[in-house]
């Protein structure tokens, strides 16, 4: 008996051993730069080329694509580096709850559509009986039409409606009231008190209304959900194309590509001039300046050298390095940052949507209105057929459908709106919280500067100068040698790559000159080494030209184009705007004078910045935080509402409720200004619902509404109300001033 | 109004018609890439993996 058992299992394992032979995987990669179907043919066919690759699929509005290949002949970075040949950069996708997100959406959308097939016949048979009503028609045609309208509407309600059912049950086994209580209570004694006319052959049937109750709120449902997966798709694809490949090198010295989180403890790691390091470790060999504005805002790079700790997200500055990740237990840095995090969100505090505010009001006041028209009725002495009947047109008029399709549809065209600005929207109440700030701190490094160093005395060099500087910096990664190529180009000066170009790691670059002598670019000490006269500075590099006259090239980290004029435009409009960053003193008063900033800290700590934002919260405002780096997280997740730019740290960008892309700062603006404009627009459609209401539940609650009337009014306040919402998406906006509080 | 008798089955069939092809459209994913699928009506190319290039 046990022989078999293991002979059985051989087998399988076995067989098991032959399907890995061909080991057929799967990979999602993130393509963010195509847009049209040429980029999307040119991506399959390149995926396709590669040998092992059995299928490439595109997905162009999630700007991914599904690669089946076979795992023992390629693998997902080949097909990466082959993508980036083409000019398509791409990443591994980042998988998260994304697939459950898009199950659900597609569950709604199937449930929708039985709905909407069940909505359009019923209307079909109800019209009819409403025409007959005022023609010829007689009482058995028209009961055989509600015999049909019933066939057709009870199955589709019993599927289509469960969403709401299953919310409106979690509730009350909670004890709480939500919106889909009334809802789910509407369409239940709607259907069966409707079978129960049809039976009795009367005019008081609801099917039509009961149907169209359950299409038009799934409606809402579906856009919602909708909204949700636009935006964590796009989030979610902006951190993939972060995401950091490492060079790893095995014990023979090979180096071998692999993405950061597969990194493990021990693993020796080659981080490049201009890398990002990938990992928290300790330097095995080489030293090299570390710029570290990520983690603490501050602008000088570090010195680091054989023993020093280095921290992920760091930027290695000058010379390769080797490092050694170290162990990634909860003494990391990072690690330290999620938990300073977590104990911050929980300090947003309960925010309480606008709907879910809305359904408090309005889900009790709904069921006492019911309620009251059917004692009302019992007491005036109508039966309790006639009272019902009432009661339940109450709960149909009054049925919140325009109102759970007010705040959805409003969001849907805010988010499409701001999505065309480059700006996502991430968090549901995202939009709601930014609503109501009025107060707005700003970090620096990378927030109102761009985080990278561009030239600051270009006016002072001469365009010769600029340009055998920038033949000499073309072959080199480093930061400032990128800033100086940029700064040629930008005065469009031609830059020819120079011959025989040598980088001394530590100390800078030097290539031999046509007309004799050498050509120096690099530290102080480098340039004095080739005959000139430096003196050693921050921020500094020194040009040797071929006359051994050493020219110094000043940098800084350049404030975003229009952040004085961002500044100014909040200031007018009665925000207060606030800098804190952990940078030195003298920088950020720079930097805060040059964009208008008055209000100011600097050499602020992460949890300092936490204390800051709870202070002001505390002193009653409502505060926005605009920041980058990974000090910035905690506050991020501490602040009422956040903003980080898309060259954020991950943890920042998983922070924020909204990440704007590009160079300019006006995406917050229009953030702000969308945000108070869907605010306001929800409230018109809560107005529109409202109104309503006001014109028809006394018909109801009195018993002068018809099937028609019901049918009417329910279809007429949602398109009105959806109708509202899309004007936001072309509207102009203007930032309107907020009341100061005192 | 005998004419009823066919014409209620007959619309509610070719609803039911419509419902099912939305529901196979669904279900066979084709409401996953409503962007990239009117690109790919004016594409050459199959779904079949391509020869190496070299």
């Amino acid at each position: 008996m046990d022989r078999t058992l293991t002979h059985s299992s051989a087998g399988r394992d076995s067989s098991r051993v032959i399907g890995r032979a061909a080991s057929p995987q799967t990979v999602s990669l993130v393509v963010d730069s195509m847009h049209c179907g040429a980029c999307m043919a040119t991506v399959e066919r390149t995926l396709r080329r590669i040998a092992g690759v059995q299928d490439a699929r595109v997905n162009l509005s999630s700007r991914r694509v599904n690669v089946a290949f076979d795992a023992a002949v390629t693998g997902p970075q080949p097909l990466i580096d082959a993508l980036a040949r083409e000019g398509y950069p791409a990443a591994e996708a980042v998988e998260t709850a994304g697939k459950q997100d898009a199950r659900r959406a597609d569950d709604l959308l199937r449930r929708l559509g039985v709905a909407g097939f069940a909505a359009a016949n019923v209307m079909l048979l109800s019209v009819s009986v409403w025409a007959g009503a005022v023609s010829d028609m007689d009482d058995t045609v028209a009961s055989l039409f509600h015999w049909l309208s019933a066939l057709i509407a009870m199955p589709s309600i019993a599927y289509a409606a469960q969403p709401f059912f299953r919310s409106a049950g979690g509730a009350l086994r909670a004890r709480r009231l939500n919106m889909d209580v009334p809802i789910s209570l509407g369409i239940i004694l709607a259907t069966a008190m409707s079978l129960f006319q049809t039976m009795r052959g009367s005019h008081q049937v609801y099917f039509d209304a009961a149907i169209m109750l359950t299409f038009f709120l799934l409606i809402g449902r579906y856009l919602d959900e909708q909204v949700r997966i636009k935006a964590r798709g796009a989030a979610e694809n902006l951190l993939g194309l972060k995401a950091l490949t490492a060079a790893v090198l095995d014990a023979d010295g090979r180096v071998e590509r692999m993405p950061a989180r597969a990194l493990a403890p021990g693993m020796r790691i080659h981080v490049a001039a201009g890398e990002r390091i990938p990992v928290d470790g300790r330097i095995l060999s080489g030293s090299a300046e570390i710029d570290e504005s990520l983690i603490t805002g501050e602008t000088l790079p570090r010195m680091a050298g054989p023993g020093d700790s280095v921290h992920a997200g760091t930027v290695n500055m000058t010379t390769a390095i080797t490092v050694e990740a170290t162990a990634t237990d909860d003494n990391t840095l990072l690690a330290e940052i999620a938990r300073l995090m977590h104990a911050a969100e929980q300090g947003r505090g309960q925010y309480v949507r606008l709907a879910d505010r809305a359904a408090r009001v309005y889900a009790p006041a709904v069921h006492i209105l019911g309620a009251s028209t059917f004692v009302g009725w019992m007491m005036a002495g109508a039966g309790w057929e006639t009272a019902l009947t009432y009661a339940i047109a109450v709960l149909i008029i009054t049925c919140p459908c325009a109102l759970a399709l007010a705040v959805p549809a409003v969001q849907v065209a805010a988010t499409s709106r701001l999505f065309g600005k480059g700006v996502i929207v991430k968090a549901g109440d995202g939009l709601e919280r930014l609503a109501n700030v009025d107060t707005i701190v700003f970090d620096k490094t990378g927030t109102l500067t761009r985080g990278e160093p561009v030239l600051r005395n270009g006016a002072d060099v001469s365009e010769a100068t600029l340009a055998a500087a920038a033949s000499l910096a073309i072959a080199s990664r480093h930061p400032y040698s990128k800033a100086v190529v940029s700064a040629a180009r930008e005065r469009s000066v031609a830059v020819a790559a120079a011959p025989g170009v040598l980088e001394v790691p530590g100390s800078g670059l030097v290539a031999p000159c046509a007309s004799g002598g050498e050509l120096r670019l690099g530290s102080a000490s480098w340039a004095e080494d080739g005959g000139g006269a430096a003196e050693a500075r921050a921020g500094s590099l020194w040009f040797l030209d071929a006359e051994g006259r050493a020219i110094a090239l000043d940098f800084e980290d350049a404030v975003r184009p229009d952040a004085a004029e961002t500044v100014s435009a909040l200031k007018a409009a009665g925000y207060l705007v606030c800098l804190v960053s952990g940078d030195r003193s003298e920088t950020v008063s720079d930097v805060a004078g040059s964009v208008g900033i008055d209000a100011w800290w600097a050499g602020v700590k992460p949890d300092g910045k936490i204390a800051f934002v709870e202070d002001l919260k505390a002193r009653g405002r409502t505060v926005l935080m605009v920041g980058d780096g990974l000090n910035d997280a905690p506050a991020l997740a501490a602040a009422d509402a956040s903003i980080s730019p898309s060259t954020a740290a991950d943890v920042s960008q998983t922070a924020a409720d909204a990440v704007f892309q590009g160079q300019a700062l006006a995406p917050i603006l229009e953030t702000i200004r969308v945000a108070r404009a869907s605010q306001r627009m929800s409230l018109q459609n809560f107005a529109i619902a409202i109104g309503y209401n006001i014109v028809f539940v006394p018909l109801a609650v009195a018993g002068h509404v018809t099937p028609l009337i019901a049918a009417l009014a329910m279809s007429l306040s949602s398109i009105a109300v959806t109708v509202n919402a899309l004007r936001l998406r072309s509207r102009r906006l203007a930032l309107e001033s907020i009341r100061r509080a005192s | 109004m005998s004419a009823l008798a066919w014409l209620i089955p007959c619309a509610l069939a070719l609803g039911g018609l419509g419902l099912a092809a939305f529901l196979w459209a669904l279900n066979s994913g084709q409401f996953g890439d409503l962007e990239g699928a009117g690109w790919r009506a004016i594409q050459d190319d199959g779904d079949k993996p391509l020869p190496p290039e070299d």
